[in-house]
């Protein structure tokens, strides 16, 4: 919209009450340097926050927007999307939020192709309750409920969403304030759905997947000659046991968004008749 | 007693008996005569027992009945489900050269009429048409003009061309010829007259879908369950032609939260499920309640709890409709009491749910909903549809709702306890909504003095709700009489019917029918007046009744049903009469 607009337009007057050196935070500003980067402005954005300390992130953006239940702000955020294609939609929430509760509606949501972004802040942990395994904790990983590690295989949200039919998979860290924003505005500009994975670190719980931790083992695909659009090289990468990577994994970029396939192009928040709709008797007429 | 007519066709599922049931039906109403169809359908796809039932006259119908005039039986089983409901006279068409049909004995008394359906149906064309060429047996037994059969035919299967269209008039020709050729003799004196009446014939699910669109519904997500699945094919392939979508969700929790964010972004949106699917919404009915959001929710009530009996009648979800969810929440909830208030319930769901910011549940039952229904076109007259958004605010009025430093107040206190709605887009309408308590913004707050003034805000719009508008009950029968019946849901049709019997037995009684749950009219006078006060309802604790003795500290009477059939107007008369003259107390017969 405007050209004036600022990414601080998009904060609230609401002060953050996350732990000082949360990762949430710089996953936030991206996010709001994002979307004003890509020409929104509060008042055509909508965001959809889960819940979790990442839901949080709702309270403290200024758009219009919504703090769901715990694990449903995917299929929140796809009814925002269709009932009104001309708004910019942006879902966010925790890895418990959206790995646990929420993976049906992940798998789902990634099949749909709505054309949001998705930005997962994934601290490997649940913060909000006070530091209990999350489905990206490692194994072996110590926590209140799971003294000796979940033992179970963590999720792969990146296999996932590639072998659910995703047209656009990326990987961001949030303290790599650059190219997170740069990730998160590609997400935002792909036609469908945008999956941004953010590694968020906690630092009150989590003291394994640490922002040191990211720094030093990260890949970033950015300086490597990965080629996004090749969705074999993306499954091998998405796959890889032994690396993470930063930056976008993959895009289909003939990728359709669900409101093209099905037709959505109006703002159904209009309605021009006070009573029935022109044609409606029609509808009695077919019962003869 | 009007002089009706029932017919029956029953088989195996699988046998196409839902859509040949239906043929006659439409046919029926296309002749100018009232219908009302039942089904009898057990939960699997192929297999087991199922029938479809029409009863007809040329007056309203509103209920079943245990008579059957007409049988179109395609197994042995057929006849040894309804013998209950056969009489003597009672016709029954089968075809006994069907390896499995070889060996039935009619009942004496009984009229034979075995017609070799699929040599005939062989003929004409194809197997497949055998039911068809039962139809035009049913037509010739009926001497019912088989030209309105021609009618319907060409309804169901005009899309598949002209060719199959005539095949199937010719099966039923042969059919009627065979009749006719065969059985010269047989003593067939049901005359089906025909008016020149224009009926249209629907269900409550088809009736709450076009509700739906009537009332500018733009947006259904849903996840399909017996009985309520009716409702998103309806609008699957309808509503797009307004503009609207459909959406199937992967469950019923992203069913509701879809619907959730079509609302948000201010569209009229809904969803509908059956008790199981209620379950699952309850967390995000909540969230709909404190986020304020004009939501409407349809429970397609069906046999509980669990599974229960999918596909049989109940009345057993109002306590949660009316109390569930954690906390406490204001809500409404309507009760669709016939095929035709089915539409207008749900229009008015839409405009109670914009105009209060609410949730709306329409507490619709199964009997109701795949339950056709013969009505004139004038009964659903959309001229009368009339659509209240409510509160919504615009670009120019917003000021008036915005804090000093520009915040929108989403949740402003109100005397009516309604606050401005602004639809994303709007410029300066920017806000969160959450549920979360929150301030008059509609961030989280956790100040026990905003806490209260919300929680009283939002109850508050249950009390303006009911000065503003009318939720008096249907009323039916002596308004003098002494005993007092009280109902909800599609029990009314059946009270009605059940008026004649009473009628005949000298029994005077008052009829309340219930569309609104919840808020309700005050019915403590009406008890007051009354001798004795029943309440009637398909469940077995009397949900209801618990309602009206909590409102007006009287004790009623009650009659329950949770067989998993509804009730019938003779058996309910009975009922009616035996409860009344319980305790000693008199009854005049
Ligand atoms: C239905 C339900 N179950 C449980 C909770 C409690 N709960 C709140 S946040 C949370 C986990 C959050 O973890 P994550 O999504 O990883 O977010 P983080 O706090 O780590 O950012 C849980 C279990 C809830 N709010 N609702
Ligand atoms: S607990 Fe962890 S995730 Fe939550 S705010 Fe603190 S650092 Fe961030």
């Amino acid at each position: 919209m405007s050209s004036q607009v600022r990414f601080t337009d998009f904060k609230s007057d609401k002060q953050p009450t996350w732990c000082p050196g949360c990762g949430d935070f710089g996953t936030m500003n991206g996010m709001m340097k994002a979307l004003a980067e890509t020409g929104n402005d509060p008042d055509n954005t909508f965001v959809v926050a889960g819940i979790g300390c990442s839901g949080k992130i709702g309270t403290y953006m200024h758009s219009y927007a919504i703090h769901g239940v715990h694990g449903r702000a995917l299929p929140v955020g796809a009814g925002v999307k269709m009932a009104n294609p001309d708004l910019e939609v942006m879902v966010a929430g925790g890895d418990g939020d959206g790995y646990s509760i929420g993976a049906g509606h992940f798998v789902h949501a990634v099949r749909r192709n709505v054309d949001m972004s998705y930005v997962v802040m994934d601290n490997r942990i649940y913060g909000l309750t006070k530091g209990q395994a999350s489905p990206t904790s490692r194994e072996d990983f110590e926590t209140s409920t799971t003294p000796e590690g979940p033992q179970q295989p963590p999720v792969n949200p990146l296999a996932l969403a590639l072998a659910s039919g995703a047209t656009f998979i990326a990987q961001s860290f949030s303290s790599d304030a650059l190219r997170h924003q740069e990730i998160v505005q590609k997400a935002i500009e792909h036609d469908g759905f945008g999956f941004v994975n953010v590694f968020s670190p906690c630092v009150t719980f989590n003291d394994v997947d640490t922002y040191d931790y990211f720094r030093d083992s990260l890949v970033d695909l950015a300086e490597t000659d990965y080629d996004p659009t090749d969705r074999e090289a993306a499954k091998e990468k998405v796959l890889d046991a032994d690396k993470e990577y930063m930056g976008v994994l993959y895009q289909d970029e003939d990728s359709v968004p669900y409101e093209e396939t099905h037709g959505l192009d109006s703002n159904m928040s209009e309605i021009d008749h006070d009573g029935a709709p022109e044609g409606a008797m029609d509808l009695v007429r077919e019962f003869y | 007693m009007p002089a009706d007519f029932n017919w029956a066709i029953g088989g195996e599922a699988g046998d196409g008996i839902d859509s040949t049931g239906k043929i006659f039906a439409q046919a029926l109403s296309r002749a100018g005569r009232h219908v009302f169809t039942s089904k009898d359908f057990a939960s699997r796809i192929r297999g087991g027992y199922t029938a479809y039932k029409v009863r007809t006259s040329t007056e309203k119908v509103r209920s079943v009945v245990d008579r059957l005039d007409v049988l179109v039986a395609l197994t042995p089983r057929t006849i040894e489900e309804n013998m209950d409901e056969l009489h003597e006279g009672s016709v029954i068409i089968y075809d006994g050269d069907r390896t499995t049909m070889s060996d039935v004995e009619i009942p004496d008394g009984m009229v034979d009429l075995d017609v070799p359906l699929k040599a005939l149906a062989e003929d004409a064309g194809g197997a497949i048409m055998r039911n068809v060429v039962a139809l035009g047996a049913a037509c010739e037994a009926t001497s019912f003009d088989i030209e309105h059969l021609d009618s319907s035919l060409k309804k169901r299967f005009g899309d598949k061309g002209q060719a199959i269209v005539e095949n199937n008039k010719q099966a039923a020709r042969l059919g009627q010829e065979y009749v006719q050729e065969n059985y010269p003799d047989a003593d067939l004196d049901y005359d089906l007259d025909t008016t020149d009446n224009d009926y249209v014939l629907l269900n409550g699910d088809e009736a709450i879908g076009m509700g739906a669109i009537a009332a500018g519904c733009k947006f259904y997500a849903g996840y399909p369950i017996t009985p309520a699945t009716d409702v998103m094919t309806y609008l699957k392939g309808r509503i797009e032609h307004f503009g609207g979508h459909v959406v199937q969700a992967e469950d019923e929790l992203a069913a509701i939260n879809l619907a959730l964010g079509g609302a948000r972004a201010g569209a009229r949106s809904m969803t509908a499920t059956s008790g199981p699917g209620i379950d699952l919404m309850t967390e995000t009915f909540g969230l709909v309640a404190t986020s304020e959001t004009p939501l409407v929710i349809v429970d397609v009530m069906r046999s509980g709890p669990s599974t229960g009996m999918p596909t049989k009648q109940e009345q057993g979800d109002l306590n949660m409709m009316l109390y569930g969810g954690h906390g406490e929440i204001p809500r409404f909830v309507l009760a669709p009491t016939t095929v035709e208030e089915c539409f207008w319930k749900t229009v008015e769901a839409f405009n109670l749910a914009e105009k209060y910011q609410t949730p709306v549940y329409l507490a619709a039952d199964l009997a109701m909903a795949v339950t056709e229904q013969t009505f004139e076109p004038e009964a659903f007259d959309m001229d009368a549809v009339e659509i209240d958004r409510g509160k919504v605010v615009d670009e120019d009025t917003i000021e008036d709702h915005q804090t000093e430093s520009g915040g929108f107040k989403p949740h402003e206190i109100t005397e009516d306890g309604i606050s401005p709605r602004a639809f994303p887009g709007t410029a300066g309408g920017a806000h969160m909504s959450t549920g979360l308590e929150h301030d008059e913004q509609g961030r989280r707050t956790e100040d026990t003095e905003m806490r209260v003034k919300q929680v009283d805000k939002r109850n508050r719009k249950v009390e303006t709700a009911k000065e503003r508008e009318d939720f008096s009950p249907r009323e039916f029968g002596d308004a003098d009489a002494d005993n007092l019946i009280v109902t909800w849901g599609s029990n009314e049709g059946t009270l009605v019917e059940a008026l004649e019997y009473l009628d005949d037995d000298d029994v005077d009684v008052r009829i309340l029918s219930c569309p609104y749950i919840f808020p309700r009219a005050d019915l403590t006078e009406e008890f007051e007046a009354a001798d004795q006060v029943v309440v009637v309802e398909c469940n077995a604790t009397g949900q209801f009744a618990d309602v009206v003795e909590h409102d007006t500290l009287q004790r009623v009477k009650r009659i329950n049903k949770y067989d998993g059939v509804q009730f019938k107007a003779d058996e309910l008369a009975a009922e009616i009469k035996e409860t009344l003259a319980a305790d000693g107390q008199e009854v005049e017969a």
